[in-house]
């Protein structure tokens, strides 16, 4: 009996210290999918995930989704010449930048919302006064319909023209994982939202769910 | 024991007497600061740094004490009309565009009395008259 107990807590020991692995959430919509495979139905999750794109970076390459592939990547909307958040999110994201710099398997995309103005030469000029150099850092521009739907996909508010501001858009920082889901939105323009997502970074990097992907 | 009373209550007494001593100056030049630290929060922050630090080479800082007591009169004529070109800051160079910013007069006087006179600045007050009389000067 007195063997038994014992056995019984050594094995909720090792219940909590398993569960202390910390893992993110997963954001988004999500529904059930039952499929049959090999005769037998089998229920999975299907969750929310980023669409294909197909945009240019700073120095002219071709992005797309499969660029990403193998890839942990956070997410933003921004434009060069905006007056009022731009600058305070970019100087967060410089902190991201500097602390995964030249990691393969990570990446940040700042898409455009004013690629008529922001052209390729723009945004190249722009990554050199931030001194952003090789390829962790991406400043996409291409087609403005497609940059301002695929912000829906990342569950932003959906950028719009505005008078004086020229653009209207909210700061947030997404992290996608491996599988292109949502893991996490962040306030680009608080510091202590920023230094968030640099831990949580690391914990979705260490996540064994990420390892063979 | 009595004594140490009264030895402390006059003491209190010449620090009430002398913080009252303060000029008038002096109040609204703390008047002007506090209410100006507000406004940098708000429209100059973002781009210019908490501190004044700037962001790398696209935003300049306003810590470089020599360009701000020179430019001292023209301060506030880059808040109302913007400023744009290459521009030498802290030894670098910047070659951006600042849009103008729109503020009254007196919060011009304001944010300028607390940029003046933070980040390493000593310029003093700057005050609404002075504000009224540079933008009349702007190049
Ligand atoms: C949208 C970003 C932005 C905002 C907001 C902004 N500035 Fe600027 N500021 C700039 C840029 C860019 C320059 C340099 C322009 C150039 O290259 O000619 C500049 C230049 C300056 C300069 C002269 C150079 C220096 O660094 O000393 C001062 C002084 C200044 N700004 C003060 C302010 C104050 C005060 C406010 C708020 C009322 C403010 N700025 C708001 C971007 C901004």
């Amino acid at each position: 009996m007195r063997q038994l107990l014992g056995i019984l807590i050594l094995c909720l020991l090792f219940a909590c210290t398993s569960n202390k692995i910390k893992t993110l959430p997963i954001y988004g919509d999500r529904e059930p999918i039952t499929k049959i495979t090999d005769g037998k139905e089998v229920t999975d999750t299907l969750y929310h995930t980023i669409p294909a794109f197909a945009f240019v970076n700073q120095y002219g390459d071709s992005i797309t989704n499969d660029s990403l592939n193998g890839k942990i990547y956070v997410a933003d909307f921004f434009f060069t010449t905006c007056p009022s958040i731009c600058p305070s999110m970019h100087r967060n994201m410089l902190k991201v930048y500097k602390e995964f710099e030249g990691a393969t398997d990570f990446r940040i995309l700042s898409h455009s919302i004013d690629p008529k103005y922001d052209s390729v030469q723009v945004l190249k000029k722009y990554a050199d006064a931030l001194d952003v150099k090789g390829n962790t850092w991406w400043l996409l521009q291409g087609d403005k319909e497609a940059t301002y739907t695929l912000s829906k996909s990342y569950l932003v508010t959906t950028p719009r023209e505005d008078e004086k501001e020229k653009f209207i858009h909210d700061g947030y920082f997404i992290l996608i994982d491996k599988q292109k889901r949502i893991r996490g939105a962040y306030d680009g323009t608080v510091e202590e939202q920023v230094i968030k997502l640099i831990e949580d970074i690391k914990i979705l990097r260490n996540d064994p769910e990420q390892a063979t992907k | 024991m009595k004594k140490a009373g009264i030895i402390i209550s006059l003491c209190a007494a010449i620090i009430v007497f002398v913080a009252s001593c303060q000029t008038d100056q002096q109040i609204e030049y703390m008047r002007y600061y506090s209410g100006g630290q507000g406004l940098y929060t708000v429209n100059c922050q973002n781009c210019h740094g908490k501190n004044g630090e700037g962001l790398s080479a696209l935003m300049p800082p306003l810590t470089d004490t020599a360009f701000i007591s020179k430019n001292k009169d023209q301060l506030a004529c880059y808040i109302k009309n913007g400023m744009t070109g290459m521009v030498k800051v802290s030894g670098k160079f910047y070659n951006n565009t600042m849009p103008p910013i729109e503020l009254s007069p007196i919060e011009i006087a304001k944010v300028l009395t607390y940029v003046g006179n933070s980040f390493g600045n000593r310029v003093g007050l700057i005050s609404l008259k002075d504000v009224e009389n540079n933008l009349k000067n702007c190049k």
